[in-house]
């Protein structure tokens, strides 16, 4: 059959797959494969306006998925979306199956590996792997000898990237078998695919991924043999890693607490983790912070990232962890050259997938093997997994050859040669037309109870143009989801039951870090900290604009004295400054990152604290959030000032849906509590701050009124009751007195007041709760309309007074409340 | 040669350490050559755990947690050791080092490749060729291990100023070997790394020096300090020890407490608190001589 017999579109029949490698999708003739020939079909169909029409919506759902990969160029990281092909890697149910065998068989045998050399070193002592194999290999980690994992289960997830040779046979590439990545992409891949190409995902009986993490969480729980609801955590180094978008991802889809070193600590040889209602001992830890940074007592000192005594909780078999901390050292390339024979000698088996053939050159012969053939060879690092670039050999000229084998000479035991695989190629959808790119697919392994069991799917990468031969995100390559076919019904399996909850609640959903809460804590401050950032703004702004008379003069003038006074605008700033000045200094405002207290500045706090929340922000709150970034524009040099009004009216509008998100959507736990109380008491500070310069400077201008309940959002609030110019008794009234008013004193009080008691562990002589019962009461024994009856006489200092003593209380109680709750951990922002 | 010994390390912190855990080296292994008598700790505040094991190397080690706040900690050990002086081979008897160096390149697990352990890079000793070549007029073609080892001891002991203000213990080796300047643990990195960087498996000692009051002053209690040297394998003798920090080879003033690749494998006190601030750390060492042999 020549392609397909739907081949009017060019799509599928311009595909010129290259010669001398294997293609995923036709043969040597340009023929079809077999199990690619519906989807092929529906590929021409489609056409190219319909592929790209799908592709299009692949990208806005990952957009909004925040589906991103962190990439480190010249020391600065920048989060790069995913990069999702519109055709799937097909692979049919025998193909897989013999997969599967393959995979499993290799699992079993790395972990026999990781028992003996952390154990009794027999492979050493019968000489199947000579010693400096181990004493070179930097990921054998020695205080971890000894150390026996529950079960001897050292690997429990364990990942493979393999690829086609040019005859179709499958070989292995590399082991991964450290902190493998790439599990929570593969799910992401396969939600967006699913719904792009929905038709087609229906009629190609996929196999559904969700069955290999129920397995997964039923292998974890398995772990932890001395409890029956072992408590899960995923430990991440933190939103700075290139899979950070993962970690967050797979935490909320497992449903395990995400938490980083700092959450945890070793009491008693158990591991805990830090909650605002105390310790909670945790059982299983999902590593993905890599084994030597675990723990900076036995390993490296220097790590910021790890728990200390983490090592020797898992050695008195407190704590199992996955994959057990030393499990890097069997990724190493340069075991690849003996996994052959210890394949026959502990399973008894041949290697149902091959290697790709190696030489380390830690030995002598292998090493001169290597470098009498660097014309055919790839030259990699034995140790290290692919960070550092691969040398191809074979297509450097003398004298580069000749620079390898002087290093190779220098340090042997560090360099292993390697046969040059040509990578299988598939299809690639470019936006006008099929591309062949080199691929490696990453299958995924993991311990059940009942054996290892693989995911039926994986990872597939493609590299970023056709001619490189190198595969890996961190320089840009894109991926695709991975189709396996059932030979008979789909199993249909999924997290949630039908009601859509959790299918097992794990005890551990409740448990939230206090770093955690914290960041809610900051988020609610520094989220309201910019709403009055932007109100103040808008307030002055809207004054610049269009036909200005004497009243919005006077009002201007008034606002500019107030923004000196809360150090928006610098203390030597002329009130009445020509326009362009001041309409620079209020650009700078806007834009200005580096500038403290500027939007766009304190836009950056709520995107940091954002994101080292997001695993806890449903899906609309972090949508919002992020669109507040993502629509905020590149400073504009000469940006009119209507402009800058657009930009602060929609900020406005985005904040309050976050405050709505926050009241509607938000279960009333702890995180949400925190992000309430650093809320009120930012907005009370800001207003007390914003009234006390107003006492100061404008006590007896009529012209400031306006203005200050226009940024304080009441001017409807007093209307409703006044019905009246504004005067300086009746503003106090309404700004501070009425309960009723949201953006009042006597709201934010109230609303702290209903916190307080809910508090964790509240106890009535707790300091914050003394503090914060003493603003209260002076508080509410205030008679704000006679104190401003006063004040509008000339007679502000009673009225002055009070507000400092409420505004001290304020930020009192908020450091009493940290200290509290949080002390224990790290300070954060600021 | 019998010894009481008294290591006290104290720790005093700028603000409270809310919870600290240690792993102390500070129990003298036994040897061919050594025996401890008693061991005890004293630790303030009182810790939750002590727990003893067997390292890696096969030296004793305590994990240690204190949970209690606190402002300054104090690790007190106290042993007596019986050491009996060696015998150190004839250097002109003791195999041309290469021989040594092919014996432990071999890739089937031998007594001679299986000190591959100490061969390799470890966390303060990296092999560059900058040590190769700082060692190779000591090591001339076929020139017996001994002799040539004897000759790097004493060169480094001439080339190197003993100075105690020259480096901290977080100094790299790289950096002792261009200052030529450091105390006995730089001396013995820099030992390790030459013998390394040209095939030989080398160790760190951690351990104590008997030292004595100049001639006529009474001994200070408190003034000696401890010490560190170098081990270095020698096929068909075992592991032959140096002091370049002294030029000479260690007889029974020298107590070992453990060996590893280097100091962060043995460190005598390793920690990490949580909170304190800045720290002060004090160490006082007394090694005295017991006369009565009956111990």
């Amino acid at each position: 059959m020549i392609s397909s017999p739907l081949s009017h579109s060019a799509v599928v029949g311009g595909y010129q797959p290259p010669t001398g490698a294997f293609d995923e999708v036709k043969t040597g003739a340009a023929e079809v494969r077999p199990v690619c020939q519906a989807l092929m079909s529906a590929v021409d169909r489609l056409g190219a306006a319909g592929l790209n029409d799908r592709r299009e919506h692949a990208h806005q759902l990952l957009r909004e998925h925040g589906v991103t990969y962190n990439v480190y160029a010249d020391g600065h990281s920048a989060e790069r979306p995913w990069n999702l092909d519109m055709l799937p890697l097909l692979i049919d149910a025998d193909e897989w199956a013999r997969l599967e065998a393959g995979l499993i068989q290799r699992t079993r045998l790395l972990n026999l590996v990781l028992a003996d050399i952390y154990g009794p070193q027999r492979l050493l002592q019968e000489g199947l792997l000579p010693p400096a194999l181990l004493h070179a290999n930097p990921g054998f980690l020695r205080p971890c000898h000894g150390v026996r994992p529950p079960g001897d289960q050292h690997l429990t997830l364990h990942a493979v990237d393999i690829t086609r040779a040019p005859d179709g046979q499958w070989w292995v590439l590399v082991d991964r078998t450290q902190a493998p990545s790439g599990v929570g992409y593969t799910v992401e891949n396969r939600v967006v695919l699913s719904r792009v190409l929905s038709e087609e995902f229906r009629s190609h009986q996929v196999q559904r991924l969700a069955g290999f993490f129920l397995r997964r969480k039923e292998g974890l729980r398995a772990l932890a043999p001395w409890t029956d609801s072992p408590n899960i955590v995923l430990l991440t180094p933190g939103p700075l890693n290139e899979t950070y978008f993962e970690h967050a991802y797979l935490a909320r889809y497992l449903g395990y607490a995400l938490v980083e070193g700092n959450d945890l600590t070793v009491r008693d040889r158990r591991v805990y983790l830090k909650t605002i209602e105390g310790l909670q001992p945790v059982d299983v830890i999902i590593r993905r912070v890599d084994d030597t940074f675990c723990d900076p007592l036995e390993l490296r000192s220097d790590s910021f990232l790890g728990v200390p005594g983490l090592v020797e909780a898992a050695r008195a078999g407190n704590v199992a962890i996955s994959n057990a901390l030393g499990s890097g050292a069997v990724e190493a390339p340069a075991l690849l050259a003996f996994l052959p024979a210890l394949a026959k000698h502990l399973l008894g088996e041949d290697l149902l997938i091959p290697n790709v053939a190696t030489w380390w050159c830690g030995q002598q012969r292998e090493r001169e093997h290597t470098l009498g053939r660097l014309d055919r060879l790839v030259v990699k690092r034995a140790f290290v997994g692919n960070e550092i670039v691969p040398q191809f050999t074979e297509t450097m000229d003398e004298g580069a050859r000749r620079e390898i084998a002087a290093q190779v000479r220098a340090n042997p035991h560090a360099f292993v040669g390697q046969e040059r695989v040509p990578l299988s190629t598939a299809p690639v959808w470019t936006g006008d037309r099929l591309e062949p790119r080199p691929m490696l697919l990453r299958c995924y392994i993991c311990a059940t109870p009942n054996g290892y069991t693989v995911m039926p799917g994986g990872l597939t990468r493609v590299s970023a143009s056709a001619g490189s031969p190198i595969v890996t995100s961190r320089f840009g390559g894109g991926s695709k989801d991975t189709w396996v076919l059932s030979s008979g019904p789909v199993e249909e399996v999924s997290l949630l039951d039908k009601g859509g909850r959790p299918t097992r609640v794990e005890r551990n959903v409740s448990q939230t870090p206090s770093r955690v809460v914290e960041n809610f804590f900051w988020l609610g401050r520094y989220a309201e900290r910019l709403e009055d950032s932007t109100r103040l703004l808008r307030t002055v702004l809207s004054r610049l604009a269009g036909e200005t008379g004497p009243v919005e003069a006077a009002e201007r003038a008034a606002m500019i004295r107030t923004m000196i006074g809360r150090e928006k605008l610098p203390e030597d700033f002329d009130e009445n400054a020509h326009f362009d000045e001041l309409a620079d200094e209020l650009r700078a405002l806007l834009f200005d990152e580096e500038r403290i207290g500027s939007v766009h500045e304190l836009l950056r706090r709520v995107a940091y604290l954002t994101a080292s929340v997001r695993d806890r922000l449903s899906g609309d709150t972090w949508r919002i959030l992020n669109h507040l970034q993502t629509e905020f524009p590149e400073p504009i040099a000469n940006i009119s000032i209507h402009s800058m009004l657009g930009i602060l009216h929609r900020l406005i509008m985005q904040l309050a849906a976050f405050s709505g998100m926050g009241m509607e959507n938000t279960t009333r736990g702890h995180a949400w509590r925190f992000l309430d109380i650093g809320r009120r008491l930012e907005r009370a500070d800001n207003l007390m701050s914003t009234l006390q310069i107003v006492l100061e400077t404008d006590a007896k201008n009529p012209a400031a009124l306006v203005p200050l309940l226009e940024y304080s959002d009441s001017t409807m609030t007093y209307r409703r009751r006044y019905l009246a110019t504004p005067e300086l008794p009746q503003v106090l009234e309404v700004l501070l007195g009425d309960a009723s008013n949201p953006r009042a004193l006597a709201f934010q009080i109230d609303a702290l007041r209903r916190h307080f008691v809910e508090l964790p562990e509240h106890q009535r002589e707790h300091p914050e709760a003394v503090k914060f019962a003493e603003q209260h009461a002076i508080f509410s024994g205030a008679s704000f309309h006679a104190l401003g009856l006063a004040a509008s006489k000339g007679q502000a200092q009673p009225l002055k007074h009070l507000l400092e003593r409420l505004l001290e209380g304020c930020r009192e109680t908020s450091d009493l409340l940290t200290a509290h709750y949080f002390s224990h951990v790290l300070a954060r922002p600021n | 040669m019998l010894y009481d010994i008294t290591h006290r390390t104290s720790y005093s912190y700028e603000s409270n350490v809310s919870f600290s855990h240690h792993i102390a080296h500070l129990r003298p292994r036994e040897t061919y050559r050594q025996q401890v008598r008693k061991f005890g700790f004293e630790i303030s505040p009182q810790p939750t755990a002590v727990v003893p094991r067997t390292d890696y190397y096969g030296n004793p080690a305590t994990f240690l947690a204190v949970e209690s706040p606190h402002h300054e900690l104090v690790v007190t050990s106290t042993c007596r050791v019986a050491v009996s002086p060696p015998e150190w081979p004839d250097p002109a008897a003791t195999p041309a080092w290469e021989e040594v160096r092919e014996a432990c390149a071999t890739d089937v697990l031998t007594p001679d490749s299986e000190m591959g352990e100490f061969l390799f890079n470890s966390p303060h000793v990296p092999r560059t060729h900058q040590f190769a070549q700082y060692a190779a007029p000591s090591f001339s073609s076929r020139r017996p291990l001994l002799e040539a080892l004897l000759d790097l001891t004493h060169r480094i002991f001439t080339d190197f100023a003993f100075d105690p203000r020259a480096t901290t213990v977080a100094t790299p080796v790289a950096e002792v070997l261009e200052n030529r300047r450091g105390v006995c643990q730089d001396f013995a990195h820099l030992a390790i790394a030459c013998l390394r960087s040209i095939g030989l498996p080398a160790r760190y000692v951690s351990g104590y020096l008997e030292t004595t009051p100049p001639p006529g002053k009474p001994r200070l209690v408190g003034a000696d300090v401890s010490h560190a040297w170098v081990a270095v394998w020698c096929a068909g003798f075992g592991w032959i020890e140096a002091d370049p920090t002294n030029d000479l080879l260690p007889g029974d003033r020298h107590v070992t407490i453990a060996w590893g690749r280097d100091f962060s494998d043995v460190s005598p006190l390793r920690g990490v608190v949580v909170g304190g601030g800045e720290q002060e750390l004090e160490v006082a060492i007394d090694v005295v001589r017991v006369e009565d042999a009956s111990g």
